[in-house]
Protein backbone atom coordinates (compact mmCIF):
# COMPACT_ATOMS: atom_id res chain seq x y z
CA UNK A 1 0.00 0.00 0.00
CA UNK A 2 1.06 3.23 -0.76
CA UNK A 3 1.26 5.79 1.66
CA UNK A 4 -1.43 8.61 2.30
CA UNK A 5 -0.10 11.98 1.94
CA UNK A 6 -1.96 15.18 3.59
CA UNK A 7 -2.09 18.03 1.59
CA UNK A 8 -4.54 21.11 0.95
CA UNK A 9 -6.17 22.70 -1.59
CA UNK A 10 -8.23 26.11 -1.76
CA UNK A 11 -8.07 25.65 2.24
CA UNK A 12 -9.42 22.39 2.35
CA UNK A 13 -7.00 19.57 3.90
CA UNK A 14 -7.52 16.19 1.18
CA UNK A 15 -5.71 13.09 1.07
CA UNK A 16 -4.07 11.33 -1.62
CA UNK A 17 -1.80 8.31 -2.24
CA UNK A 18 2.12 8.42 -2.49
CA UNK A 19 2.62 9.02 -6.29
CA UNK A 20 -0.43 10.03 -7.39
CA UNK A 21 -0.63 14.18 -9.37
CA UNK A 22 -2.45 16.74 -8.11
CA UNK A 23 -5.00 16.22 -11.06
CA UNK A 24 -6.22 12.99 -9.49
CA UNK A 25 -6.15 13.49 -5.69
CA UNK A 26 -8.12 16.30 -6.66
CA UNK A 27 -10.51 14.52 -8.52
CA UNK A 28 -10.86 11.65 -6.32
CA UNK A 29 -11.51 13.83 -3.34
CA UNK A 30 -14.25 15.70 -5.28
CA UNK A 31 -12.51 18.89 -6.69
CA UNK A 32 -12.29 19.21 -10.81
CA UNK A 33 -9.71 20.65 -11.96
CA UNK A 34 -9.79 21.20 -15.60
CA UNK A 35 -7.26 20.06 -18.30
CA UNK A 36 -7.11 19.50 -21.82
CA UNK A 37 -4.00 16.82 -22.61
CA UNK A 38 -4.15 14.91 -19.57
CA UNK A 39 -6.66 11.52 -19.79
CA UNK A 40 -6.90 9.00 -16.95
CA UNK A 41 -5.93 6.28 -19.14
CA UNK A 42 -3.21 8.20 -20.72
CA UNK A 43 0.24 9.05 -19.30
CA UNK A 44 0.83 12.51 -17.87
CA UNK A 45 1.55 15.19 -20.60
CA UNK A 46 1.77 18.38 -19.55
CA UNK A 47 1.34 20.22 -22.73
CA UNK A 48 -2.12 22.30 -22.78
CA UNK A 49 -1.51 24.04 -19.43
CA UNK A 50 -4.82 24.56 -18.32
CA UNK A 51 -4.90 22.68 -15.64
CA UNK A 52 -2.20 25.55 -13.94
CA UNK A 53 -2.37 25.89 -10.16
CA UNK A 54 -0.28 27.71 -8.15
CA UNK A 55 1.87 24.93 -5.83
CA UNK A 56 3.02 27.18 -2.99
CA UNK A 57 2.60 30.01 -4.34
CA UNK A 58 4.21 29.00 -8.15
CA UNK A 59 2.14 28.23 -10.66
CA UNK A 60 2.39 24.39 -11.91
CA UNK A 61 0.54 22.03 -14.34
CA UNK A 62 -1.74 19.74 -11.84
CA UNK A 63 -1.63 16.62 -14.33
CA UNK A 64 2.52 16.86 -14.15
CA UNK A 65 3.02 17.88 -10.63
CA UNK A 66 3.02 14.51 -7.71
CA UNK A 67 1.36 15.39 -4.65
CA UNK A 68 3.46 15.94 -1.92
CA UNK A 69 2.63 16.42 2.42
CA UNK A 70 1.90 19.26 3.20
CA UNK A 71 1.89 20.77 -0.23
CA UNK A 72 -0.72 24.11 -0.12
CA UNK A 73 -2.51 24.38 -3.81
CA UNK A 74 -4.23 27.07 -4.72
CA UNK A 75 -6.94 26.07 -7.72
CA UNK A 76 -10.04 28.32 -7.27
CA UNK A 77 -8.96 31.80 -6.97
CA UNK A 78 -8.84 34.55 -9.75
CA UNK A 79 -5.68 34.58 -10.14
CA UNK A 80 -5.39 30.87 -11.74
CA UNK A 81 -8.54 31.44 -13.20
CA UNK A 82 -7.57 34.55 -15.33
CA UNK A 83 -4.16 32.05 -16.35
CA UNK A 84 -6.55 29.42 -17.71
CA UNK A 85 -8.71 32.03 -19.38
CA UNK A 86 -5.80 33.49 -21.23
CA UNK A 87 -4.70 29.99 -22.16
CA UNK A 88 -8.28 28.71 -23.44
CA UNK A 89 -8.51 32.21 -25.53
CA UNK A 90 -5.09 31.04 -26.83
CA UNK A 91 -6.12 27.93 -28.20
CA UNK A 92 -9.10 29.11 -29.46
CA UNK A 93 -6.91 32.19 -31.59
CA UNK A 94 -4.38 30.07 -32.70
CA UNK A 95 -6.49 27.89 -34.56
CA UNK A 96 -9.39 28.42 -36.61
CA UNK A 97 -12.64 27.62 -34.97
CA UNK A 98 -15.89 27.16 -36.66
CA UNK A 99 -17.78 25.93 -34.31
CA UNK A 100 -21.26 25.91 -35.63
CA UNK A 101 -20.52 23.21 -38.06
CA UNK A 102 -18.15 21.41 -36.31
CA UNK A 103 -19.28 17.61 -35.75
CA UNK A 104 -17.75 17.71 -32.05
CA UNK A 105 -19.95 21.17 -31.14
CA UNK A 106 -21.49 20.32 -27.66
CA UNK A 107 -19.41 17.38 -27.21
CA UNK A 108 -15.96 19.22 -27.65
CA UNK A 109 -13.85 19.69 -24.45
CA UNK A 110 -12.54 23.03 -25.33
CA UNK A 111 -15.64 24.74 -26.21
CA UNK A 112 -16.81 23.56 -22.85
CA UNK A 113 -14.28 24.73 -20.65
CA UNK A 114 -14.33 28.08 -23.01
CA UNK A 115 -18.22 28.03 -21.50
CA UNK A 116 -17.49 26.73 -18.13
CA UNK A 117 -15.22 30.14 -17.81
CA UNK A 118 -18.15 31.93 -19.44
CA UNK A 119 -15.94 33.16 -22.27
CA UNK A 120 -17.92 35.34 -24.42
CA UNK A 121 -15.19 36.37 -26.74
CA UNK A 122 -11.50 35.29 -26.46
CA UNK A 123 -9.38 38.79 -25.49
CA UNK A 124 -6.54 38.60 -28.51
CA UNK A 125 -7.22 38.28 -32.25
CA UNK A 126 -7.33 35.60 -34.50
CA UNK A 127 -4.23 34.42 -35.91
CA UNK A 128 -6.12 32.69 -38.84
CA UNK A 129 -3.53 30.55 -39.82
CA UNK A 130 -3.72 28.05 -42.62
CA UNK A 131 -3.91 24.47 -41.67
CA UNK A 132 -4.10 21.43 -43.60
CA UNK A 133 -7.52 19.11 -43.68
CA UNK A 134 -6.59 15.37 -44.25
CA UNK A 135 -9.81 13.75 -45.82
CA UNK A 136 -7.80 10.46 -47.84
CA UNK A 137 -8.96 8.09 -45.56
CA UNK A 138 -12.25 7.01 -46.51
CA UNK A 139 -13.65 6.50 -42.47
CA UNK A 140 -11.77 9.33 -40.66
CA UNK A 141 -10.31 12.84 -41.02
CA UNK A 142 -7.99 15.49 -39.55
CA UNK A 143 -9.21 18.38 -39.11
CA UNK A 144 -6.07 20.47 -38.04
CA UNK A 145 -8.01 24.03 -37.78
CA UNK A 146 -9.55 22.22 -34.64
CA UNK A 147 -6.19 20.42 -33.49
CA UNK A 148 -4.95 21.68 -29.81
CA UNK A 149 -2.09 19.53 -30.11
CA UNK A 150 -2.55 18.16 -27.10
CA UNK A 151 -1.07 14.68 -28.21
CA UNK A 152 -3.47 12.27 -26.85
CA UNK A 153 -4.07 11.06 -30.00
CA UNK A 154 -0.38 10.36 -30.02
CA UNK A 155 -0.35 8.79 -27.12
CA UNK A 156 -3.59 6.61 -27.37
CA UNK A 157 -2.19 5.38 -31.15
CA UNK A 158 1.17 4.05 -29.05
CA UNK A 159 -0.33 3.21 -25.79
CA UNK A 160 -3.67 2.14 -26.17
CA UNK A 161 -4.10 0.86 -29.98
CA UNK A 162 -0.31 -0.03 -30.15
CA UNK A 163 0.27 1.69 -33.01
CA UNK A 164 1.61 4.66 -33.37
CA UNK A 165 -0.36 6.21 -36.27
CA UNK A 166 0.43 9.83 -34.78
CA UNK A 167 3.21 11.98 -34.33
CA UNK A 168 4.21 15.88 -34.49
CA UNK A 169 6.24 17.62 -37.34
CA UNK A 170 7.39 21.43 -36.73
CA UNK A 171 8.17 23.65 -35.01
CA UNK A 172 6.56 27.01 -32.68
CA UNK A 173 3.82 28.23 -34.43
CA UNK A 174 4.29 25.08 -37.78
CA UNK A 175 3.89 22.18 -35.28
CA UNK A 176 1.29 20.43 -36.93
CA UNK A 177 -0.09 16.74 -36.19
CA UNK A 178 1.35 14.27 -38.70
CA UNK A 179 0.88 10.71 -39.22
CA UNK A 180 3.21 7.67 -39.28
CA UNK A 181 3.52 7.57 -42.96
CA UNK A 182 4.12 9.07 -46.05
CA UNK A 183 1.71 11.90 -44.93
CA UNK A 184 -1.86 10.58 -45.52
CA UNK A 185 -3.63 9.05 -43.12
CA UNK A 186 -5.14 6.40 -45.56
CA UNK A 187 -1.91 4.93 -45.57
CA UNK A 188 -1.22 4.70 -42.16
CA UNK A 189 -2.66 0.93 -40.23
CA UNK A 190 -5.48 3.26 -38.16
CA UNK A 191 -8.73 1.54 -37.57
CA UNK A 192 -11.98 3.07 -37.77
CA UNK A 193 -12.79 1.54 -33.94
CA UNK A 194 -9.05 3.08 -32.56
CA UNK A 195 -8.73 4.59 -29.23
CA UNK A 196 -7.00 6.97 -30.91
CA UNK A 197 -10.13 8.89 -32.59
CA UNK A 198 -12.72 8.93 -29.55
CA UNK A 199 -9.88 10.01 -27.43
CA UNK A 200 -9.27 13.44 -28.79
CA UNK A 201 -10.57 16.24 -27.06
CA UNK A 202 -11.72 18.83 -29.66
CA UNK A 203 -13.05 18.11 -33.44
CA UNK A 204 -9.93 17.54 -34.71
CA UNK A 205 -10.17 13.67 -35.24
CA UNK A 206 -13.73 13.05 -36.75
CA UNK A 207 -15.00 10.11 -37.82
CA UNK A 208 -16.64 10.62 -41.40
CA UNK A 209 -19.87 8.53 -40.26
CA UNK A 210 -22.95 9.33 -37.86
CA UNK A 211 -21.82 12.82 -37.55
CA UNK A 212 -24.52 15.13 -36.20
CA UNK A 213 -26.56 12.13 -35.10
CA UNK A 214 -27.38 13.68 -31.17
CA UNK A 215 -29.51 17.08 -31.75
CA UNK A 216 -29.10 20.12 -30.06
CA UNK A 217 -30.01 20.30 -26.51
CA UNK A 218 -28.98 16.30 -25.85
CA UNK A 219 -25.10 16.76 -25.96
CA UNK A 220 -22.72 16.17 -23.49
CA UNK A 221 -22.10 19.92 -22.29
CA UNK A 222 -25.70 21.34 -23.20
CA UNK A 223 -26.75 21.65 -19.94
CA UNK A 224 -23.83 20.74 -17.40
CA UNK A 225 -20.29 22.64 -17.10
CA UNK A 226 -17.73 20.50 -18.07
CA UNK A 227 -16.23 18.74 -14.74
CA UNK A 228 -20.02 18.68 -12.68
CA UNK A 229 -19.84 14.92 -12.55
CA UNK A 230 -16.69 15.33 -10.44
CA UNK A 231 -17.67 18.08 -8.34
CA UNK A 232 -21.20 16.03 -8.06
CA UNK A 233 -19.58 13.45 -6.41
CA UNK A 234 -17.79 15.05 -3.98
CA UNK A 235 -21.63 16.85 -3.01
CA UNK A 236 -22.97 13.73 -2.53
CA UNK A 237 -20.63 12.72 -0.11
CA UNK B 1 -38.57 61.34 -20.49
CA UNK B 2 -38.57 59.76 -24.40
CA UNK B 3 -37.64 56.15 -24.93
CA UNK B 4 -33.96 55.27 -25.42
CA UNK B 5 -33.17 54.44 -29.35
CA UNK B 6 -31.12 51.21 -29.82
CA UNK B 7 -30.12 50.74 -33.72
CA UNK B 8 -29.04 47.60 -35.91
CA UNK B 9 -27.23 46.30 -38.41
CA UNK B 10 -26.31 43.16 -40.84
CA UNK B 11 -22.49 43.89 -42.10
CA UNK B 12 -21.15 40.22 -43.39
CA UNK B 13 -23.50 37.67 -41.39
CA UNK B 14 -26.33 35.85 -43.06
CA UNK B 15 -29.46 37.54 -41.02
CA UNK B 16 -29.79 34.86 -38.47
CA UNK B 17 -29.29 36.93 -35.90
CA UNK B 18 -31.44 39.56 -36.73
CA UNK B 19 -34.17 36.65 -37.17
CA UNK B 20 -32.88 35.75 -33.90
CA UNK B 21 -33.75 38.81 -32.31
CA UNK B 22 -37.53 38.81 -33.99
CA UNK B 23 -37.56 35.52 -32.04
CA UNK B 24 -38.10 36.73 -28.93
CA UNK B 25 -41.61 36.53 -30.24
CA UNK B 26 -44.27 38.32 -28.35
CA UNK B 27 -41.54 39.98 -25.72
CA UNK B 28 -40.63 42.12 -28.64
CA UNK B 29 -44.06 44.09 -27.60
CA UNK B 30 -42.57 44.58 -24.19
CA UNK B 31 -39.29 45.70 -26.07
CA UNK B 32 -41.44 48.18 -28.00
CA UNK B 33 -42.02 49.39 -24.53
CA UNK B 34 -38.69 49.97 -23.51
CA UNK B 35 -37.15 51.42 -26.94
CA UNK B 36 -37.45 52.88 -29.96
CA UNK B 37 -35.81 51.37 -32.77
CA UNK B 38 -33.43 54.17 -35.21
CA UNK B 39 -31.21 52.74 -37.73
CA UNK B 40 -32.04 49.62 -38.14
CA UNK B 41 -33.09 46.81 -41.17
CA UNK B 42 -36.65 46.57 -38.80
CA UNK B 43 -37.48 50.11 -39.37
CA UNK B 44 -35.58 50.66 -42.61
CA UNK B 45 -33.95 53.86 -41.54
CA UNK B 46 -30.94 54.15 -43.18
CA UNK B 47 -29.20 57.19 -41.64
CA UNK B 48 -29.36 57.50 -37.54
CA UNK B 49 -31.95 60.02 -36.50
CA UNK B 50 -30.26 60.43 -33.01
CA UNK B 51 -28.11 59.32 -30.46
CA UNK B 52 -28.57 55.87 -29.35
CA UNK B 53 -28.55 53.61 -25.82
CA UNK B 54 -27.19 50.08 -27.62
CA UNK B 55 -25.90 49.27 -31.20
CA UNK B 56 -26.47 45.49 -31.95
CA UNK B 57 -24.01 44.35 -34.81
CA UNK B 58 -24.50 41.40 -36.92
CA UNK B 59 -21.80 40.71 -39.09
CA UNK B 60 -18.25 41.38 -39.56
CA UNK B 61 -16.44 43.62 -42.15
CA UNK B 62 -16.04 42.36 -45.46
CA UNK B 63 -15.40 45.41 -47.35
CA UNK B 64 -15.51 49.02 -46.64
CA UNK B 65 -18.91 49.92 -46.61
CA UNK B 66 -19.08 47.23 -43.58
CA UNK B 67 -16.46 49.54 -42.34
CA UNK B 68 -18.25 52.59 -42.42
CA UNK B 69 -21.13 51.60 -41.36
CA UNK B 70 -19.19 50.25 -37.83
CA UNK B 71 -17.54 53.46 -37.22
CA UNK B 72 -21.02 55.23 -37.41
CA UNK B 73 -22.43 52.65 -35.29
CA UNK B 74 -19.43 53.91 -32.73
CA UNK B 75 -20.03 57.31 -33.39
CA UNK B 76 -23.89 56.94 -32.28
CA UNK B 77 -24.19 54.27 -30.20
CA UNK B 78 -22.89 54.43 -26.09
CA UNK B 79 -23.11 51.14 -26.00
CA UNK B 80 -21.75 48.57 -28.84
CA UNK B 81 -22.52 44.37 -28.76
CA UNK B 82 -20.99 42.46 -31.16
CA UNK B 83 -24.19 39.82 -31.79
CA UNK B 84 -23.35 36.14 -32.95
CA UNK B 85 -20.19 34.48 -34.21
CA UNK B 86 -19.74 36.08 -37.69
CA UNK B 87 -18.99 39.57 -35.77
CA UNK B 88 -16.96 38.37 -32.74
CA UNK B 89 -14.50 36.43 -34.92
CA UNK B 90 -15.75 36.15 -38.88
CA UNK B 91 -16.66 33.17 -38.48
CA UNK B 92 -17.51 31.13 -42.15
CA UNK B 93 -16.69 34.63 -44.11
CA UNK B 94 -13.41 34.25 -42.63
CA UNK B 95 -13.18 30.96 -43.78
CA UNK B 96 -11.37 32.99 -47.15
CA UNK B 97 -8.86 34.78 -44.71
CA UNK B 98 -6.31 31.80 -45.54
CA UNK B 99 -6.81 32.15 -49.70
CA UNK B 100 -5.47 35.22 -51.32
CA UNK B 101 -8.20 37.87 -52.40
CA UNK B 102 -7.22 36.61 -56.08
CA UNK B 103 -8.37 33.23 -55.91
CA UNK B 104 -11.67 33.77 -54.35
CA UNK B 105 -12.71 36.34 -57.46
CA UNK B 106 -11.04 33.79 -59.32
CA UNK B 107 -13.33 30.79 -58.09
CA UNK B 108 -16.55 33.37 -57.67
CA UNK B 109 -16.51 34.66 -61.12
CA UNK B 110 -14.28 32.71 -63.38
CA UNK B 111 -13.52 29.07 -62.14
CA UNK B 112 -16.40 27.62 -60.07
CA UNK B 113 -18.25 25.15 -61.57
CA UNK B 114 -21.40 26.96 -62.10
CA UNK B 115 -20.23 30.24 -63.46
CA UNK B 116 -21.63 31.45 -66.76
CA UNK B 117 -19.52 34.52 -67.49
CA UNK B 118 -18.37 34.42 -71.13
CA UNK B 119 -16.78 37.71 -70.99
CA UNK B 120 -14.41 36.73 -68.30
CA UNK B 121 -15.25 40.25 -66.12
CA UNK B 122 -14.75 40.33 -62.24
CA UNK B 123 -17.01 43.15 -61.06
CA UNK B 124 -14.91 46.46 -60.07
CA UNK B 125 -17.82 49.41 -60.90
CA UNK B 126 -17.28 52.13 -58.23
CA UNK B 127 -20.75 51.87 -56.51
CA UNK B 128 -19.59 47.82 -55.42
CA UNK B 129 -18.70 48.07 -51.99
CA UNK B 130 -14.81 47.58 -52.14
CA UNK B 131 -13.78 44.25 -50.70
CA UNK B 132 -11.26 43.77 -48.06
CA UNK B 133 -8.09 41.34 -47.80
CA UNK B 134 -9.72 39.41 -44.94
CA UNK B 135 -12.45 39.67 -43.03
CA UNK B 136 -12.10 41.89 -40.05
CA UNK B 137 -14.03 40.96 -36.29
CA UNK B 138 -15.52 44.04 -35.61
CA UNK B 139 -13.35 44.42 -32.45
CA UNK B 140 -10.49 44.57 -34.68
CA UNK B 141 -12.38 47.81 -36.53
CA UNK B 142 -13.57 49.90 -33.54
CA UNK B 143 -14.01 48.94 -29.56
CA UNK B 144 -16.73 46.69 -29.00
CA UNK B 145 -18.21 46.77 -25.66
CA UNK B 146 -20.54 43.57 -25.14
CA UNK B 147 -20.10 40.00 -26.87
CA UNK B 148 -22.65 37.73 -27.54
CA UNK B 149 -21.69 34.32 -28.91
CA UNK B 150 -23.86 31.91 -30.86
CA UNK B 151 -24.69 31.17 -34.36
CA UNK B 152 -27.30 32.76 -34.08
CA UNK B 153 -27.17 33.74 -30.13
CA UNK B 154 -30.68 32.71 -28.67
CA UNK B 155 -33.85 34.85 -28.21
CA UNK B 156 -33.20 33.89 -24.57
CA UNK B 157 -29.77 35.31 -24.69
CA UNK B 158 -30.71 38.54 -26.97
CA UNK B 159 -33.47 39.21 -24.65
CA UNK B 160 -31.40 39.24 -21.66
CA UNK B 161 -28.58 41.36 -22.77
CA UNK B 162 -30.66 43.60 -24.09
CA UNK B 163 -33.37 44.35 -21.43
CA UNK B 164 -29.95 44.44 -18.59
CA UNK B 165 -28.16 46.84 -20.95
CA UNK B 166 -31.46 48.87 -21.39
CA UNK B 167 -32.46 48.83 -17.67
CA UNK B 168 -28.49 49.80 -16.53
CA UNK B 169 -28.22 46.39 -15.02
CA UNK B 170 -25.18 44.21 -15.10
CA UNK B 171 -24.70 41.98 -18.47
CA UNK B 172 -24.95 38.33 -16.67
CA UNK B 173 -25.37 35.28 -18.94
CA UNK B 174 -26.48 31.86 -17.79
CA UNK B 175 -24.48 29.00 -18.55
CA UNK B 176 -26.60 28.01 -21.15
CA UNK B 177 -27.08 31.24 -23.12
CA UNK B 178 -23.18 31.40 -24.02
CA UNK B 179 -23.22 29.10 -27.13
CA UNK B 180 -20.95 29.05 -30.11
CA UNK B 181 -22.89 26.93 -32.57
S1 LIG C 1 -13.10 21.62 -31.97
FE1 LIG C 1 -14.43 22.43 -30.35
S2 LIG C 1 -13.87 24.59 -30.20
FE2 LIG C 1 -13.08 23.82 -32.15
S3 LIG C 1 -14.67 24.22 -33.67
FE3 LIG C 1 -15.06 22.16 -32.87
S4 LIG C 1 -16.51 22.48 -31.20
FE4 LIG C 1 -15.59 24.46 -31.63
S1 LIG D 1 -5.64 15.53 -33.23
FE1 LIG D 1 -6.85 15.76 -31.34
S2 LIG D 1 -5.88 14.35 -29.90
FE2 LIG D 1 -4.43 14.65 -31.56
S3 LIG D 1 -3.10 16.32 -30.87
FE3 LIG D 1 -4.74 17.23 -32.09
S4 LIG D 1 -6.30 17.79 -30.61
FE4 LIG D 1 -4.95 16.35 -29.59
S1 LIG E 1 -3.99 18.91 -18.48
FE1 LIG E 1 -2.18 19.47 -17.47
S2 LIG E 1 -1.00 20.41 -18.99
FE2 LIG E 1 -2.77 19.69 -20.07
Amino acid sequence: MSETITFTIDGVKVQGAGGQTILQAAQDAGVYIPRLCAKEELSPFGSCRVCTVLVDGRPQTACTYPIAEDMIVESDSEQVAAIRRDIIDMLFVEGNHYCMFCETSGDCELQALAYRFGITAPKFPYMFPKREIDMSHPEIFIDRDRCILCARCVRASRDLDEKAVFQFVGRGPDKRIAVNAESRLVDTNIDVTDEAISICPVGALIRKKGSYAVPYGQRKYDHEPIGSDIEKARKAE
Amino acid sequence: MSKPKIATTSMCGCFGCHMSILDIDERILDLVELVEFDKSPITDLKEFTGRCAVGLIEGSCANDENVRTLQKFRENCDVLVAVGGCAITGDIPAMRNNIPLQECFNEAYLDGPTVYNPDKLIPSDPEIPLILDRIYPCDEVVKIDYFLPGCPPSADAIWAALTALLTGQPLELSYEMIKYD
